[in-house]
C-alpha cells in the first residue's frame, strides 16, 4: 500500500510569517497536531506540532505574562530541515521513520510541492484495515512448516469450502524459525466445516485449539 | 405470581430454512413450543399468530434496494454478483425459495409481540423465531436476512415513542442492532458476548460506545473464551442492572440467543442451565421494576438444537408465564417423541449437572479479566441522565 492511499489532501498550513497566535488557534479549531509551514511555492520549509507551541506560549501558572510573545513569528519555533515522505513510498517504510524518529506526522511531498500528510492515527487506521479486525468475521490460526509453497496450500482449503477470506497474517512460531502461525480471518459465522477441513488435512490449529477437554 | 404473556408462533417459522446441512434450524422453535405443551405451561390460549412484516415496515430499517434484492433472490431471478454484494447467497446466507415471505414472517412475528405488549394485552411476549441481530441495512450476514429487531425498535420508535433498552446474550456480538442505533438516544443496547478475537463478528469491543448523541448508549460486554456460569452472571447481572437503572427504559426488548452453553458447537463459551435460568429472570425482575412488566424476547442463536436451545427458549416463556423457571424432569412424553430423531442424548432433567463443562485451567483468570471489562463498561453509568 502506497502512502498516496492513505494520507490526508485537505492540509492545514502557515506561511512562515503567521504568528504563534494564529498556530494556537488553527490546531483548536481543527484539532490537529501540526502544521507544517509552507512557502509561496507550497514547499515544505518547516513544521510546528501543538507541542512547540504550547512550549513557546506563556504558562498558564504565571499571571500578567507577556502575551506579546504569541505575536512572533512561526518561523522563530518552527522545527527544520523537515523530514518528508513520498506519496508512492510503501506504508510500511514510512511506519519505520514514525518509530525511528518519533515523529507524528509527516508531509508528503510531490516536485517539491506539499501535497498531504500521513499521521500515526492514519498509520494505525490502516494498520487495522491489514489485519482486517474492522469487518466481520472468524478467527482462525494454523501452525504451518515455514517452507515454499504452504500458504496457497493451505489457502486453497478455504477456497474449496467458497469462504471468502477477509485478511491473511504471517506471524512467526515463538523463536522458531521452523515454523510459522498464519492467521486468517474468514467471513463466516459458521467455521466448523473448514477447521474439520483442516484438521482433515493434518494441520494443526493454534486457535480453535483441543486443550479444553470436550470443546473443540 | 403469573402474568399475561404471549407467544408468537406459526409453523410458518420453521419454513426460514438455508439447506439441511447448515447450522441455523428453526426446528428449534418447533421443540422449544412442545416442550412447553408437555409441560402444561403453554397453552392455546396463549398462541398469537406472527404476521407478515409489510414491505414498508421492513424499509424502517432496511434499503429499499436490499429488501428487492431479496425478493428477487426469493424467486431465483437474483444473480450470483448481485447477491454477492448484498451478503446473499454466501456459505451463512444462502438463497433459499420464498426467502423473502419466510423472513418477513419471523419479522411479523416480533411486530406481533410488541404491538401484543404495547396495545396493552399482554405484559409479556416472546417471539423465538426472531432475534436476527446480524441483518444489516442492505446486507445479511450470520445467517440473518431481515433484522426484526431492529424493524421492531424503528416501528416502537415510530408508533410508540418509547425509549427501548435491547439487551442481547447471544454469544456473538449483536452488531446488527447495534450499529442501527448507534448514534441514537432513545435506544441502548447492551450486548454480552464472547470477545471478538477469535468469534464472529470480531466486533462488540468493550470502548464502543456510540457516537454523536448515541455516546453513551451502546454498552458491550466482551467475556473470554471459556467463561463459566459463575463470572457470566456475576457480570451479566450487575450490567444490566446497572444500565437498567441508569438508563430507565420505558420497554425492554431481550434477544435470547442461547449459544453461550458449553455444548454449543459454533462458540467457545462454558456455560450451563445455570444461565438460561437466570438471564430470563433478571429480565423480568427488571421489566416489571423499570417498565410496567413490558418485556419482549426473541430467539437468535443456538446451535445445539436438542439438548440446549429447546431448554434454555422455554425457562424465557416459563418466567413469563409463572415468573418462575422450571426444576425437576424434563415430561416423559417430549424425550419419547423428539428422542428417536436426535443423534444425541436428551437430557432429562431441565438443569445440568455440573460435569458437562470441561475443567479449565485458567478459569481464575478469565473471571478476573471479564470483572475488569465489566467495570471497563460501566465507567460512565454514574453520570445520570
Amino acid at each position: 500500500m502506497q502512502v498516496e492511499k492513505i494520507m490526508n489532501t485537505r492540509v492545514i498550513t502557515l506561511s512562515p510569517k503567521a504568528t504563534i497566535a494564529e498556530a494556537l488557534q488553527l490546531l483548536h479549531e481543527h484539532r490537529i497536531r501540526h502544521i507544517p509551514i509552507i512557502n509561496s511555492d507550497r514547499s515544505v520549509i518547516g513544521i510546528v506540532s501543538d507541542r512547540d507551541v504550547r512550549d513557546a506560549s506563556p504558562s498558564i501558572f504565571s499571571k500578567d505574562t507577556d502575551q506579546n510573545v504569541l505575536q512572533n513569528e512561526i518561523q522563530s519555533i518552527m522545527s527544520t530541515p523537515v523530514v518528508t515522505v513520498h506519496p508512492l513510498d510503501f506504508v510500511e517504510e514510512i511506519a519505520g521513520i514514525f518509530y525511528e524518529e518519533e515523529f507524528a506526522c509527516l508531509p508528503v511531498v510531490s516536485n517539491d510541492k506539499l501535497i498531504g500528510v500521513v499521521t500515526e492515527k492514519d498509520m494505525l487506521h490502516t494498520l487495522i484495515q491489514l489485519t482486517g479486525t474492522n469487518v466481520q468475521s472468524s478467527h482462525i490460526e494454523v501452525k504451518v512448516p515455514h517452507k515454499p509453497g504452504i500458504l496457497p496450500e493451505v489457502a486453497s482449503i478455504f477456497g474449496k469450502r467458497k469462504t471468502n477470506i477477509t485478511s491473511v497474517l504471517v506471524y512467526p512460531y515463538h523463536d522458531d524459525p521452523n515454523y510459522k502461525i498464519l492467521v486468517f480471518r474468514i467471513q463466516t459465522m459458521n467455521p466448523m466445516p473448514v477447521i474439520q477441513d483442516i484438521r482433515d488435512e493434518g494441520y494443526e490449529l493454534m486457535w480453535p485449539n483441543n486443550i479444553m477437554g470436550p470443546k473443540s | 405470581m403469573t402474568c399475561k404473556a404471549s407467544f408468537v408462533f406459526s409453523d410458518a417459522f420453521l419454513n426460514y430454512h438455508f439447506h439441511s446441512d447448515h447450522p441455523f434450524n428453526q426446528k428449534r422453535v418447533l421443540l422449544a413450543k412442545e416442550l412447553l405443551e408437555a409441560s402444561d405451561t403453554l397453552s392455546v390460549s396463549d398462541i398469537i399468530e406472527p404476521r407478515m412484516a409489510t414491505e414498508e415496515e421492513l424499509a424502517l430499517f432496511h434499503d429499499k434496494a436490499y429488501i428487492n434484492a431479496v425478493k428477487k433472490a426469493s424467486i431465483g431471478n437474483l444473480s450470483e454478483e448481485e447477491g454477492l454484494e448484498y451478503g446473499l447467497g454466501t456459505e451463512d446466507t444462502p438463497i433459499f425459495k420464498n426467502m423473502h415471505e419466510a423472513s418477513s414472517y419471523l419479522v411479523g412475528g416480533t411486530l406481533a409481540a410488541v404491538d401484543a405488549v404495547l396495545q396493552g394485552n399482554s405484559l409479556h411476549a416472546l417471539n423465538l423465531g426472531g432475534g436476527l441481530h446480524h441483518g444489516f441495512k442492505r446486507k445479511a450476514s450470520g445467517f440473518c436476512v431481515y433484522n426484526d429487531g431492529a424493524v421492531a425498535i424503528k416501528y416502537i420508535r415510530e408508533k410508540y415513542n418509547l425509549r427501548v433498552l435491547y439487551v442481547d446474550t447471544d454469544a456473538h456480538h449483536g452488531d446488527g442492532v447495534q450499529w442501527a442505533f448507534y448514534d441514537d438516544p432513545n435506544v441502548c443496547t447492551f450486548s454480552i458476548h464472547e470477545t471478538g478475537r477469535y468469534l464472529f463478528p470480531g466486533t462488540g469491543n468493550v470502548n464502543e460506545r456510540g457516537i454523536k448523541e448515541g455516546h453513551g448508549f451502546s454498552f458491550n460486554l466482551p467475556i473470554d473464551a471459556f467463561t463459566e456460569d459463575e463470572s457470566f452472571i456475576q457480570v451479566y447481572e450487575s450490567a444490566f442492572k446497572e444500565i437498567a437503572d441508569f438508563y430507565k427504559p420505558d420497554i425492554i426488548i431481550t434477544q435470547n440467543g442461547a449459544d453461550a452453553h458449553t455444548h454449543d458447537p459454533l462458540t467457545h463459551l462454558c456455560g450451563t442451565m445455570e444461565i438460561y435460568q437466570r438471564i430470563p429472570e433478571l429480565a423480568h425482575e427488571l421489566a416489571h421494576q423499570y417498565c410496567d412488566g413490558k418485556w419482549v424476547a426473541l430467539g437468535g442463536g443456538g446451535y445445539d438444537i436438542w439438548r440446549v436451545v429447546p431448554r434454555a427458549w422455554s425457562q424465557i416463556w416459563n418466567v413469563m408465564k409463572n415468573s418462575n423457571v422450571k426444576l425437576g424432569s424434563i415430561p416423559e412424553s417430549w424425550l419419547s417423541k423428539w428422542q428417536k430423531k436426535a443423534p444425541v442424548t436428551l437430557p432429562t432433567t431441565w438443569q445440568d449437572s455440573e460435569n458437562i463443562v470441561p475443567t479449565i485451567p485458567r478459569k481464575a483468570e478469565i473471571s478476573e479479566k471479564n470483572y475488569k471489562i465489566l467495570l471497563s463498561a460501566l465507567k460512565y453509568t454514574k453520570n445520570k441522565i
